[in-house]
């Protein structure tokens, strides 16, 4: 579904934040991109759509190849690529709903959006959306006046009423509190099952990575280090990503954590 | 985790100072006399004539106690014609003004604009900042004859360079994410402005097009005096006539209106926060 090919960044400061990455996914799959800040999981997502330019290599977004496109067609491609951001990036001064049928933006013309008339069929996707994550009451509120929880699940309704094939999920979690962070995790993985969404996401916290994905990367320096099952995920190979550091902790971490969700959720 | 160069055990129980922004002792000294000196020796050439002064101080006397009992009504038709001017040169200058300053500042501003439209834009703001109103109003005159015509583009040209600098340096330091987000989604150019720039800019916009309207008022008193018409052409008047009684009522109505007008953007820019 989603092929890269030899990705390679360098930005003009000399600073290799990609170093060839290869790396292919296939329909469906949720993918965690773990690793030490700097490592390039940022960037990494940011060269597939395109937010960052990749110096060279490809990224095949199904048949089509992202890094040549013109700038016409690669709006076309970014429609099909939602993204969540770490800071929720919702615009502040804007309602939630503005914000949320900012995500059709790809799909209608200027003066459409320009006069707010969005098509019928792209109001009712966005209540839809809204309801399913629970915030249908607040659509005509301002986006500064949701908490950071609220904020993130306005972030997902933006990137779903895309209808996107692949989710580009930038630290989710990073802002919000453990208890907020597990359910925008479970709500991310949750909308994925449903929609069939294949999904790369970068994440600092390992043991939640490890809770929810079927797959983690992981990535340092530019350049991948570890590909299998969260479980594979050993004290040496945590050493091998992060550096040296006592891994047993957050190990165990993982277990009472898994055991507190589950009995959370019952 | 301390770091092995640093002396830890010698700094225990020592003063704390903040380190001082010139390190050499005898440099920052140097710099602190020098300026000291020369701002004494700029003083002393300034001459005072006290006589001059002391008889100046009556005719000021008047000027003030003119305040006490203005004369509107003597002159109140040529002042009625004046304001009247003023106000349109004010309201039409800004509107033309700040509408061409938009496209400008987005033009200007590096994070929206490729380098080339950048460089243009800037080099319109930085004419136009150059030029003083006086010595455009000046020109224009010259060009379009006395009245508010000179006035009017006198000020739309001053508006463009005041509004598209402040405003480009707003949309430089928004925040990039907003914006990004919005372009992730497939939005072309026109939409990213319209939902991921606009928004964020906006209360400065409204700020400034308020601020810039009051001093367009102030500046059209004073393009009078270079014969562009407007309210300062009453006002040259009435000093020439030494009508200070008349002089007085119109600075008094500036004033208020003034006031009303800085009344006013207050209220509406605690509106669009």
């Amino acid at each position: 579904m989603l092929r890269l090919e030899k990705l390679v960044k360098t930005y003009k400061t000399g600073d290799q934040a990609l170093k060839a990455v290869n790396l292919e996914i296939p329909e469906g799959q949720v993918l965690a991109l773990i690793g030490p800040s700097g490592a390039g999981k940022s960037t990494l997502i940011r060269c597939i759509n395109r937010l960052v330019e990749p110096t060279s290599g490809n990224v095949y977004l199904g048949d089509v190849e992202l890094t040549g496109l013109s700038a016409g067609m690669l709006r076309k491609e970014r429609r099909r690529m939602g993204m969540i951001f770490q800071e929720y990036a919702l615009v502040e001064r804007l309602s939630v709903m503005e914000n949320v049928l900012s995500g059709r933006l790809g799909y209608v013309g200027f003066w459409r959006s320009f006069l707010r008339r969005f098509p019928q069929s792209d109001v009712d996707e966005a209540f839809r959306l809204l309801d399913r994550v629970g915030l249908a009451h607040m659509a005509d509120k301002r986006a500064d006046e949701l908490s950071g929880g609220q904020r993130q699940r306005v972030g997902i309704c933006r990137a779903l009423i895309q209808n996107p094939a692949l989710l580009l999920v930038d630290e989710p979690t990073a802002s919000l509190d453990p208890k907020t962070s597990r359910q925008i995790m479970r709500l991310i993985c949750e909308l994925c099952k449903e929609r069939g969404l294949a999904a790369i996401i970068n994440i600092h916290d390992v043991a939640l990575a490890q809770m929810f994905v079927q797959r983690v990367i992981g990535l340092r320096f530019g350049e991948m280090v570890y590909d299998g099952p969260p479980d594979g995920l050993t004290p040496d190979k945590l050493t091998e990503i992060y550096g040296e550091e006592d891994w047993e902790a957050t190990i165990e971490a993982v277990d009472e954590d898994d055991l507190e969700a589950e009995s959370a959720a019952s | 985790m301390s770091d092995a160069a640093f002396d830890v055990a010698g700094r225990i129980g020592q003063p704390w100072k903040k380190p001082p922004f010139i390190q050499r002792r005898w440099l920052r000294w140097t710099l602190l006399l020098g300026a000291l000196a020369y701002l004494i020796a700029a003083y002393m050439t300034i001459e005072v004539n006290w006589s001059r002064v002391y008889e100046g101080l009556e005719r000021g006397k008047k000027f003030v106690l003119a305040f006490v009992n203005p004369d509107f009504t003597t002159r109140s038709s040529d002042i009625y014609e004046g304001m009247m001017e003023s106000i349109i040169m004010t309201v039409a200058s800004s509107v033309v003004g700040i509408a061409i300053s938009i496209p400008i500042a987005l033009g200007a501003a590096r994070n929206v604009a490729p380098l080339p439209v950048y460089l243009i834009c800037r080099g319109i703001i930085a004419i136009s900042r150059a030029l003083q109103e006086i010595i455009v109003a000046i020109l224009l005159v010259a060009i379009f004859g006395f009245g508010p015509l000179a006035g009017f583009l006198t000020l739309s040209f001053a508006t463009i360079g005041f509004l598209s600098k402040l405003l480009a340096e707003d949309i430089e330091s928004m925040d990039k994410v907003q914006a990004e987000a919005i372009k992730a989604s497939g939005a072309r150019w026109t939409q990213w402005i319209n939902y991921g720039v606009q928004p964020q800019v906006m209360p400065r916009l409204i700020g400034l097009s308020m601020y810039r309207l009051d001093i367009n008022f102030r500046e059209s008193a004073i393009l009078g005096l270079v014969g562009a018409g407007g309210i300062g052409a009453t006002l040259n008047t009435a000093f020439d006539r030494y009508e200070y009684d008349t002089a007085a009522a119109i600075l008094l109505i500036i004033i208020v209106i003034v006031m009303g007008l800085e009344y006013l953007s207050g209220v509406i820019r605690a509106r669009v926060q």
